[in-house]
């Protein structure tokens, strides 16, 4: 099986590689379109801010790609934002696989929102062995709110969607690769499917 | 909901933990590696390694060992000790740290932290702050408390957010190496007065004192090193506690 995690220069992508080979696969990193087209399994990483890195897809052309793949492909974190219609991180607007805004937290909860949270209403095969309100580890300031496309939901002052999916695209706000066992699940889950 | 994380702190120098000899039955206890490892099995929410190794092959001694950690430890992690520029922390988060600490070189160098968080983003930059208090002011002190600075703690937090940091990790002077608990009143404060999560250091002794500093401190995070290390109380009975208490856990 080839796997290929998008290299577009956005935070530490080798975390997700080594989560990747933890679970016996391999991963080629990479941002060139013809390797992206023809892996079976694309991962969408992400961390660090909007704006910049959808400047960085827009001059690597991966904005026109990414929206055309046909295999299954996981945005991770700001990966996933970036898959959205639009973020108010930077007024950037996504690439509009999921068609949903995301928006900043109000100043009600302390910003960003760090560590492990609960994911529940579970609604897909990425899912399977995961138990409802599993703990998975979260970073971020920015949330998709509640959506057609949720498949799954965390409350932090409000609820919002924590896992999108929309036909051959999945996209999951928390880090599967820093949550522990339930996490590597997660990840092993979307490399069988 | 969101659960407040237990921190188990690993002193490395030279690429080799310097405490925690007697844990777990590991083959290497001075290998960072497996402590690590053996941390994140037992449940720790988060690891912090914290270099206390002075020669000028730090930095690539530092990196290596951060990327072996990475390969190995499912869970996150934060370095810290000696960063001072964004090559440091470009090098760190490539190879695999989740978050760095700052700590000296920002209170020197406060425009630090706004370089950091825009170029990083907020949520990797830790700001570290070892602060001490001296006639009802709490002063913050640099080079690991060994240097005291006429900067007020709860002034200087406030500034390290608005410059972006994205945590604060507070460690109490007069309470580190007491065992007597956390600095719960100053703690509460910061929680108070700040928008980013708190993580408590330097005190803890008891599992109480855990569920002090998570209830009176307020804090979103409690670090500890020795008594981890010393097996004096484990992550996974701590946590139990804590959750039968009604603090939020991840258990």
């Amino acid at each position: 099986m080839k796997i290929v995690i998008i290299d577009y220069g956005a935070g530490n992508i080798k975390n997700v590689k080594f989560a990747v080979e933890r679970l016996g696969y391999q991963a080629i990193l990479s941002d060139d379109e013809a390797t992206i087209r023809t892996a079976d399994k694309v991962i969408f990483p992400g961390v660090g801010e909007a704006s910049s890195a959808m400047r960085k897809l827009d001059s690597t052309r991966l904005s026109i790609v990414i929206p055309t793949l046909k295999q299954p492909v996981l945005g991770i974190c700001l990966g996933m934002q970036l898959m959205c219609k639009s973020t108010e991180e930077g007024s950037t607007e996504g690439l509009g696989i999921f068609n949903v805004d995301v928006f900043k937290f109000s100043k009600e909860v302390k910003v960003p929102q760090i560590g492990w949270n609960q994911i529940e209403n579970l609604e897909s095969t990425i899912f399977n062995g995961i138990k409802e309100k599993e703990f998975m580890y979260l970073v971020h300031s920015y949330y998709a709110p509640l959506c057609s496309a949720s498949i799954a939901q965390t409350t932090y002052g409000i609820t919002y969607s924590s896992a999108l999916q929309k036909d051959n695209f999945y996209g999951v706000q928390f880090h599967p690769e820093k949550s522990s066992v339930a996490g590597e699940k997660i990840l092993e889950n979307f490399l069988k499917i | 909901m969101l659960t407040k994380r237990i921190i188990p702190c690993l002193d490395i120098k030279n690429g080799r933990t310097v405490k925690g000899v007697n844990f777990m039955d590991l083959r290497d206890a001075g290998d960072p590696v497996e402590l690590a490892a053996a941390y994140a099995a037992n449940g720790a929410d988060e690891l912090v390694l914290l270099d206390i190794s002075a020669t000028e092959e730090r930095r690539r001694t530092l990196a290596t060992l951060v990327e072996c950690v990475a390969e190995k430890v499912n869970i996150p992690f934060t370095v810290g000790g000696g960063i001072s520029s964004i090559a440091d922390v470009d090098l760190l988060l490539h190879s695999g740290a989740d978050k760095v600490s700052v700590n000296s070189s920002a209170v020197k160098r406060p425009e630090l932290i706004n370089e950091l968080s825009s170029k990083f983003g907020s949520q990797c930059v830790v700001v570290a702050i070892d602060a001490k208090e001296i006639e009802n002011d709490w002063r913050v002190h640099l080079v690991g408390g060994k240097v005291s600075t006429e900067l007020n703690l709860f002034t200087w937090a406030k500034e390290a957010e608005d410059r972006g940091a994205g945590e604060i990790l507070f460690t109490s002077m007069n309470n580190d190496g007491t065992k007597n608990g956390f600095a719960n009143e100053a703690l509460a404060r910061l929680s108070e007065e700040l928008n980013i999560p708190i993580i408590a250091s330097g005190g803890a002794g008891i599992m109480q004192h855990f569920l002090d500093t998570f209830t009176e401190g307020k804090a979103d995070g409690a670090l500890a090193a020795s008594v981890f290390h010393y097996k004096e109380i484990g992550i996974a009975e701590l946590k139990q506690y804590l959750n039968t208490h009604g603090v939020p856990m991840r258990i």
